[in-house]
């Protein structure tokens, strides 16, 4: 372990700014540690050494010539592979991309880019980000820097590993229904998922595109709202995309990192807790809340009755989305094809491949939603189930008045072994229960460590109102003041390897 | 079948005992009274978002066809088909 | 015919239409590819219309308005609200599988369009106008060059993505023996519809116009609907009318011999004009469509598309009454030079100085038939109404005969010059020295006795075989009626 591994990103971008360390020498420090550690963390599907290398010494190279450096240059991030990167693999975790190059880059891979951002490669994660382990790559689990037996969290399980063992101070992942936050948790990172709409989709792998949406990971909150402000940000290319400034979250952080949360009113909502969470969690929660109380906040609780039955909703529209967003993997035009042996029809080739191609539970989600979106169904299953989205989303605007902020864990239990819940479904979709409601209100929230449980860490989830992602990371980063930091290299199981 | 998946018969065991358990959960949005609630299909609600009728530069054929499992003459090369089209 | 007559007596057609447009935008539905037809196979993609993972659309502007404007000149309400939908299909030449198209909420529904034929006046229902996406195309390779047979396929995208409009008709029933016709003459007046909004190239041969016809049949007088087929492949307005005549026959033929109509998708053939099932699905298709999450819904603001309509052009049909009065022609005329494309081209050619009669017949006959030859409209013609009006006055004064005059036409064409410089560069002026007339016919007689002598006893018409030997002896540049009076005196056959 070397101190540029160790260091955050602002500190970085302000060594690299200061001229007191190049970002090639920065960039290097990463990869070495990469080199020596990921063998067993297997955070990453792909490393590019030459590319991280060249983007480094541009920012290098711009430094040298006296122009002004946009605030994260040099600072190395890790992408998780759902993302499109032009010229470099891309494979959303699935065999059926396997040997993918794309041709074009997604908007955010652009704008980290453009700011000088030192892309290290791409992160493993659970096929199409459908998973909460990172247990459903074709390529093989990631696993926890704090338990190497045990899953850091998923879909974007690589991205957030890679940040929990300093082999990037940074990561950007997607969040559906829990995706970064519920890998942050467990994983004692902080991890934010947006507005939906203030993060550009063009280039992200669609798994279900009402809820999908990209996300900074950091070790600090400061760090995660630097990087939320470089990808964020209307792009005429998403439809969705939100053409409005974006919320001010840098200066959120800054403002929280002082340790005042006078005046805010922080909802505690009473379904997300109880029953089927762990002792442990439940009690590092209720830390949390009274930490907030004691930095000034009014503590309320609110009520969610429909929250019940995100869990439901979210299985039946996210499966039906993907159904359809994931037919174009057909071996027509890209990726893999199998059973073209000149004999065989089209039609045959297709199945075999899409057979062969997706991974277990990408199957099951395909057949749910086919399912849910068939006619004499379509109205009990999918039309049903957004209609429950407008009632969270009323819960969310009910509780709102009363709150300016929403809090409860992240998970309800910590890190779980690895193959431990692999053969139960429902057990695995569990892990989203609190992440749930947000995606399906498309509001923003962020988990920030709060404490461990058994050795591991246990995550609070901040919830806001839609574009307000300022007031996440704001009491967030006055807890994470108050608290001091929950990750260190000395709590992991891989916290030697470098000198 | 429609989902165009050649499930092997140990994995359609498999799965047809998941997805009970599944749809069993999943139909719990049921037990929710919303005949007057109206669906929300886009999270943020958003209408009209259009773009200027311009032509933009189209990628090379070179790249469209680079990842292709089979070319011929500059098209996507398929085995013979089945069905009609729809 | 009689067959035909037959079965209308004891059966009442219903036809259907659903009618693709594809508009002639910039840039495709939803994204800025060029929709250039003839371009080399897939130069025009990118991401979007490749269906490229991670690719995400954004409609068209222009797209959106076309398709309202075509909604309100079908007399269409325009939806307040609607939301593109997913048509979830796998086929290879859809790089998603799936279709972003339109379903329970279409931009316009709820309209009609009048067509005329024979005097009578049918008003035809409109159900919807929607907008989605076209496909690519297929090309099937091996001996048969049709999907039956294939050994493979190849695809091309460039056509995917380009944006199509959709037009439903309600069944049109109370047709009776002209539903062919009025199938028929329903597409060509949407077609004028759609070419003078300037949304579309409408060409059929090239696929920018294609016809579903729906057709069935129910005895006479019954209320009863029976069992419809689609017929696709339909791709001339010719054969739109076939479509739906054979159709009627076939049907009628397994009705009466105590069959059942099959609900199936059938092929015409241009060739033999019949239709033929298609190959039945290996599965019952369900489409299964939800709103598509990609893009956000429409909600065409009223003012908008009140200001559309007021800017709607004078469309064919009023501009076809205004017309009758202002040329003098008939009503029947007027539909015809309305469904040829040729009414602003008469109208200029009798401004020049030309009868209306001889203006309509230059532009419904002779041009009209070039242009067809050449595939473009008779507007696309290199000749101006000016030189038209020219060339009825030289046929007028005799200095040109009417072939002498398609000569020049045909000279104006190739060269771009002018009427007056391609008959004195050409020398094209009707011999009227009377002395070769009279050589060139005698040689006539003489080379064809048979023919004269027939004429001589009475057979006037026969006279026919030598003006026309006359005409070419004289490389057809002699006035034909002069030609006929010179041979009928000598052969005393006046």
């Amino acid at each position: 372990m070397t101190d540029l591994t160790s260091m955050t990103a602002a500190d970085i971008a302000g060594a690299v700014a200061a001229g007191d360390v190049s970002a090639r020498e920065v960039a290097q420090a990463h990869l070495d540690r990469i080199a020596a550690l990921d063998g067993s963390v297997h955070a990453f599907l792909h490393v590019d050494v030459d590319g991280a290398l060249q983007a480094a010494d541009a920012v290098d190279a711009k430094h040298a010539s006296g122009a002004a450096l946009s605030p994260l240059a040099g600072v190395p991030l890790a992408m998780k592979d759902v993302v499109v990167t032009e010229g470099l693999p891309t494979t959303a975790g699935s065999k059926i991309l396997n040997g993918w190059v794309p041709p074009y880059d997604a908007t955010i891979s652009r704008r980290i880019k453009d700011a000088g951002v030192v892309m290290l490669g791409k992160t493993n994660m659970d096929e199409f980000a459908m998973g909460s382990s990172t247990e459903n790559s074709a390529f093989g689990p990631t696993h926890n820097p704090w338990d190497l037996q045990r899953v850091p969290g998923g879909s974007s399980g690589g991205s957030a590993a890679a940040v929990a063992g300093y082999l990037a101070p940074l990561a950007i992942g997607t969040d559906t229904g829990g995706s970064i936050r519920q890998p942050a948790a467990v994983t004692g990172v902080v991890g934010h998922k947006p507005t939906y709409g203030a993060v550009s989709r063009y280039g992200l792998i669609a798994f279900s595109s009402s809820l999908d949406q990209a996300g900074p990971f950091g070790r600090t909150v400061l760090d995660t709202a630097l990087l939320h402000e470089v990808i964020a940000g209307y792009d005429a290319c998403d439809s969705t995309s939100i053409d409005a400034p974006v919320a001010p979250v840098v200066a959120a952080a800054r403002e929280g990192a002082r340790g005042d949360l006078s005046g805010v009113r922080v909802g505690v909502v009473r379904e997300l807790g109880g029953e089927g969470y762990q002792p442990g969690v439940i009690a590092a929660f209720e830390l949390a809340v009274n930490r907030m109380r004691e930095l000034g906040a009014e503590v309320v609780e609110v009520s969610c009755p429909h929250f019940q039955y995100a869990l439901a909703a979210y299985y039946l529209i996210a499966p039906s989305e993907c159904s359809s967003n994931l037919a174009r993997f057909d071996g027509v035009r890209y990726g893999l094809r199998v059973g073209d042996d000149g004999a065989n029809e089209l039609e045959t080739v297709m199945s075999l491949t899409r057979e062969a191609g997706f991974g277990a539970e990408v199957k099951r989600r395909i057949m749910l939603g086919t399912y849910a979106l068939s006619s004499g169904y379509y109205e009990a299953y999918y039309g049903q189930a957004q209609k429950v989205r407008t009632l969270i989303q009323r819960d969310f605007a009910t509780s709102f008045e009363h709150a300016d902020v929403l809090v409860s864990p992240s998970t309800p239990f910590v890190a779980f072994g690895i193959g431990e819940r692999m053969a139960d479904p429902m057990a695995m979709y569990i892990n989203d229960l609190c992440t749930l409601p947000a995606s399906l209100a498309g509001t923003p929230a962020i988990s920030v460590p709060c404490g461990l449980s058994e050795g591991l860490p246990v995550g609070l989830q901040v919830m806001a109102p839609a574009l307000a992602d300022d007031r996440c990371y704001r009491v967030a980063a006055a807890f994470e003041a108050a608290t001091g930091p929950v990750l260190s290299p000395d709590r992991l199981a891989i916290a030697g390897g470098l000198r | 079948m429609l989902a165009r998946l050649a499930v092997t018969s140990d994995e359609l065991d498999l799965f047809a005992g998941q997805l009970d358990v599944i749809l069993g959960a999943v139909a719990r949005v049921g037990e929710v009274a919303a005949a007057d609630i109206p669906p929300t299909s886009h999270a943020v609600a958003m209408t009209n978002v259009l773009r200027p009728d311009e032509e933009r530069p189209c990628l090379p054929r070179e790249a469209v066809l680079a990842g292709a499992p089979d070319v011929e003459d500059g098209k996507f090369r398929v085995p013979r088909i089945l069905t009609e089209e729809a | 015919m009689s067959d035909f007559d037959d079965v209308v007596a004891r059966y009442d057609p219903v036809i259907g239409l659903e009618t693709h447009v594809e508009l002639s935008t910039r840039s495709k539905m939803f994204c800025g590819c060029s929709t250039e037809f003839g371009a080399e196979p897939n130069t025009q993609t990118c991401p979007v219309c490749l269906g490229l993972p991670g690719a995400l659309p954004v409609a068209n502007e222009v797209a959106i308005t076309s398709t309202v404007r075509i909604g309100l000149a079908l007399n269409c309400s325009i939806a307040s609200w609607c939301r593109f939908a997913r048509k979830n299909y796998f086929y290879p030449d859809m790089p998603k599988n799936f279709q972003t198209s339109q379903y329970d909420e279409p931009l316009c529904v709820e309209g009609y369009l009048d067509v005329v034929f024979a005097g009578e006046t049918f008003r035809v229902g409109i159900e919807r106008v929607h907008l989605e996406e076209d496909t690519g195309k297929n090309t099937h390779v091996g001996t048969s060059g049709r999907i039956h047979g294939a050994d493979y396929s190849l695809v091309d995208y460039n056509r995917a993505g380009i944006p199509l409009v959709e037009i439903v008709t309600k069944p049109v029933v109370g047709t009776g023996r002209f539903a062919p016709e009025v199938a028929r003459a329903y597409v060509t007046e949407l077609r004028g519809i759609l070419r003078t909004l300037g949304v579309s190239d409408v060409r059929m041969e090239q696929g920018s116009l294609r016809c579903d016809v729906n057709t069935s049949l129910s005895p006479a007088g019954s209320a009863e609907l029976g069992t419809r087929t689609e017929t696709k492949n339909v791709n001339s307005l010719r054969s739109v009318e076939r479509a739906v005549r054979s159709e009627m026959l076939r049907q009628a033929a397994v009705l009466d011999g105590g069959g059942r109509i099959v609900q199936e998708t059938r092929h015409f053939n241009e060739t033999t004009g019949d239709t033929r099932p298609g190959r039945s699905k290996e599965e019952a298709t369900d489409y299964r469509y939800f709103p598509e999450p990609d893009l956000v819904p429409l909600a065409p603001d009223p003012e908008w598309v009140a200001r559309l309509r007021e800017e709607l052009p004078e469309l064919p049909a009023a501009r076809r009454a205004r017309m009758v009065t202002a040329l003098g022609v008939s009503a029947e005329d007027m539909v015809q030079m309305s469904n040829a494309g040729v009414v602003d081209l008469v109208a200029a050619t009798v401004e020049a100085g030309a009868a209306v009669a001889e203006a309509r017949n230059w532009w419904l006959g002779y041009l009209a038939q070039e242009a067809n030859a050449r595939e473009i409209e008779p507007a696309e013609l290199a000749i101006a109404a000016a030189d038209v009006a020219r060339l009825v006055e030289l046929v007028e004064a005799g200095t040109l005969s009417v072939a002498l005059a398609r000569q020049v036409v045909d000279g104006v064409l190739e060269s771009g010059a002018d009427v007056d410089t391609v008959v004195t560069e050409r020398g094209l002026k009707v011999v009227s020295d009377v002395g070769a007339l009279e050589q060139a016919a005698a040689d006539a007689i003489a080379a064809d006795p048979e023919v004269a002598e027939k004429v001589r006893g009475g057979k006037v018409t026969a006279v026919g075989a030598l003006v026309g030997a006359v005409m070419k002896a004289t490389r057809g540049q002699a006035d034909a009626a002069a030609v006929r009076e010179i041979l009928l005196t000598k052969l005393g056959a006046h």
